[in-house]
């Protein structure tokens, strides 16, 4: 009998409590069969081996996920056929997004079948595959690629001495591996899929097993596949916007080891030393996330000026104060202090990631408030860092420079809410701000930022469509649109990019407000309002009369669900807006404009 | 354990692999008496009777069984090994 294969085609109820990272095959092969709410997301799997059972642990770890993922399952080895011809399963299929999987195991078969003397340029050959199929890809389908990337096979042929013979599989793979991620660079609708990492993580004998590649053509095991799985639904869930932003930290025996209030400055464990090593490592990571753009806060059970004194004064501390965007020490119960955290940042709280090594902190907190994330950190400090890196919290599909700045941003947005206390009035506290703003149509080099906040927004944002940097940079080049992105400084500093505008054009007459939406750093300081005039402007500059307007609810945007309305825009039908350009009335800010 | 416990397990395993709460399961049971059992359930299949016996078959194994007498036959043996 053959293999079955086909439209892998179900959702399921989604079940929030099902945090576990790791599932079994069979829990996924159920959850696959299952139907979900939410928006579907179509896929397809391409591969060089068979891939069946890799399909099916995808589309079961997406629906636990809360992912209603439709999966197109293409048949084995087609993948040069499926590609080239736009009118194949596949392309017909119209998939988002193509999983382009080639497993190692059928390279090294072709390498071996090469000449010797052909082998030294296995890696440029594959590469040049690839590429060729990205290519076709974008052309015939435009989908996202989530490129999984190459697994080792280390035949020993030469012993270890392999590893500097050009001719060698092991030192082609590496070079491919190389060569890959130098392609994705320069590729932004390619995204890529750390399948290399599950092998390493999970060691060869537990990630393959030769019976079932000679019975099968399977080059993972069913106890690996929940773990590929998970790596490949990561990429997806970071594209729809699930993203974690920020870290919650404990103190005591999270960020060194002991008590700040009992054993004081000389006793708490941290840098090279005995256990202290342990958690200066984890420093090290944190510090590095927040580079990354992740926010840290801290939230502990202490006096205020105990729990600040090592950021302050220790000097074997990797993190200082400065690096702490909001830090929350007294003696309240830490889901009170936690809410306080989300509110100062306006962020969701699915986006935060809560880490204590106290069960009791743990559970008081994972009752209190569902939507975060509260790892079940190892009782060892020492695993904590191994332990968090599996979870694999912090999956993005964009990078960005400018989010380094945050902290100092968050850290303005304190004395920025100390001065208003001292104002009258709100009008006189916004001319003291000594804003100064622009608005200008998207530029290459913002392109990921963008991006990044149509990924992110969820609160402030009109229609909450997801873009990625190869689209921005499509809609841009686009002459169906007319694009803005707004900046905003003032006297404490620089908040960057934090709004963004896109308009396509209906007809010669309309414009229809795509996409609208502004980081809630910035609310309630006139942006709403410059932001609109330069709308308007920019539409009667183009010669259009009408502006079209939608409010798309989500759980998340009701504070926006009147903003139309207030901007003077008329309500046509239920969420739907219209405003005649001729008749606005331009609102008074205290923005300066710029550039 | 005895043939009849293992007989057992594996039946309650088929269950869950093909879905079918009330499969019965015989020694002369094979692939085409039940619905769900293809190539690529019968790996299912498979890899939750070595997960479950701690045991691990052999390619030939896998491939060679004719009906659920023989896995019993073959399982058997693995678990004897062990």
């Amino acid at each position: 009998m053959p293999l079955a294969q086909g439209i892998l085609h179900f959702c399921m109820k989604c079940s929030n409590k099902e945090e576990q990272s790791v599932y079994s095959f069979m829990e996924l092969k159920k959850a696959a069969k299952q139907q979900i709410e939410g928006k579907e997301v179509k896929a397809a799997v391409l591969g060089n081996c068979a891939t069946q059972f890799f399909s099916m642990a995808i589309c079961g770890f997406a629906k636990k996920k809360g992912l209603n993922l439709n999966l197109y399952d293409a048949d084995y080895n087609q993948i040069e056929a499926q590609l080239i011809n736009p009118a194949s399963e596949v392309c017909e299929f119209g998939p988002e997004y193509v999983i382009l999987w080639l497993a190692t195991d059928k390279l090294y078969e072709e390498f071996l079948d090469l000449d010797a003397a052909q082998r030294s340029g296995f890696a440029d050959l594959v590469m040049e595959r690839l590429s060729h199929y990205w290519d076709l890809i974008s052309a015939n389908i435009g989908a996202r690629i989530l490129q999984p990337n190459f697994t080792e096979i280390d035949d020993k042929a030469l012993g270890q001495y392999s590893c500097k013979v050009e001719t060698s599989f092991i030192y082609q793979i590496r070079k491919l591996n190389y060569l890959l991620g130098e392609a994705m660079r320069t590729r932004r609708e390619v995204y890529p899929v750390d399948l290399l990492s599950v092998q390493v993580q999970m060691g060869q004998n537990q990630f393959y097993d030769a019976a079932l590649y000679y019975n099968a053509k399977m080059t993972v095991t069913l106890d690996a596949l929940p773990f590929v799985a998970k790596a490949v639904v990561d990429v997806l869930l970071a594209m729809a916007g699930r993203i974690k932003k920020c870290v919650v930290l404990d103190l005591d025996n999270t960020l060194w080891g002991g008590v700040i209030g009992d054993d004081g400055m000389g006793g708490i464990e941290i840098g090279e030393l005995g256990r202290g090593h342990a958690f200066s490592d984890f420093q090290r990571w944190l510090k590095q996330l927040k580079e990354c753009g992740v926010i840290l806060t801290v939230c502990s059970k202490n006096n205020e000026d105990t729990a600040k004194e090592p950021f302050l004064h220790h000097e074997e501390m990797i993190l200082r104060l400065s690096d702490i965007s909001v830090f929350v020490a007294n003696w309240e119960d830490k889901a009170t202090n936690i809410r306080r955290i989300q509110e100062t940042l306006n962020i969701g709280m699915d986006s935060m990631v809560f880490l204590d090594d106290n069960p009791f902190e743990r559970n008081l907190v994972r009752q209190m408030i569902p939507e975060i994330e509260v790892p079940e950190l190892p009782e060892d400090p020492a695993l904590y860092l191994g332990f968090l890196q599996q979870c694999n919290y912090f999956d993005t599909v964009s990078y960005v420079g400018e989010s380094a700045d945050r902290t100092r941003q968050y850290q303005a947005e304190f004395e920025r809410k100390k001065l208003e206390l001292t104002y009258e009035s709100i009008d006189e506290y916004l001319k003291s701000l000594e804003m100064a703003g622009e608005a200008k149509p998207f530029e290459p080099v913002r392109y990921a930022r963008i991006a990044q906040l149509t990924q992110r927004s969820n609160q402030f944002n009109l229609r909450t469509i997801r873009y990625t940097e190869d689209e921005i940079a499509r809609i841009a080049e686009d002459e169906k649109y007319l694009t803005l992105y707004y900046t905003l400084r003032d006297k404490f500093g620089d908040h960057g990019l934090v709004a963004v505008v896109i308009l396509e054009k209906l007809s010669e007459e309309e414009l229809f407000v795509d996409t609208w939406l502004m980081s809630c750093r910035v609310l309630k300081r006139g942006m709403e309002e410059f932001i609109v005039n330069r709308m308007v402007e920019t539409a009667r500059k183009g010669g259009f009369t009408t502006l079209k307007a939608e409010y798309l609810p989500t759980p998340k945007n009701k504070m926006v669900q009147d903003i139309y309305k207030t901007m003077g825009f008329t309500e046509t039908q239920e969420n739907k807006y219209s405003l005649k350009v001729q008749d606005y009335v331009e609102k008074s800010v205290f923005i300066k404009e710029e550039g | 354990m005895d043939r009849e416990q293992m007989l057992e397990q594996i039946q309650e395993l088929c269950r869950e692999v093909f879905e079918d709460d009330e499969l019965e399961i015989t020694e002369s049971t094979t692939a085409a008496d039940v619905e769900n059992w293809d190539s690529l359930t019968h790996l299912s299949l498979i890899h939750e009777i070595e997960t479950t016996f701690r045991v691990k078959f052999t390619m030939g194994e896998i491939q060679g069984v004719n009906d659920v007498g023989e896995l019993v036959d073959v399982l058997a043996k693995r678990v004897n090994e062990r």
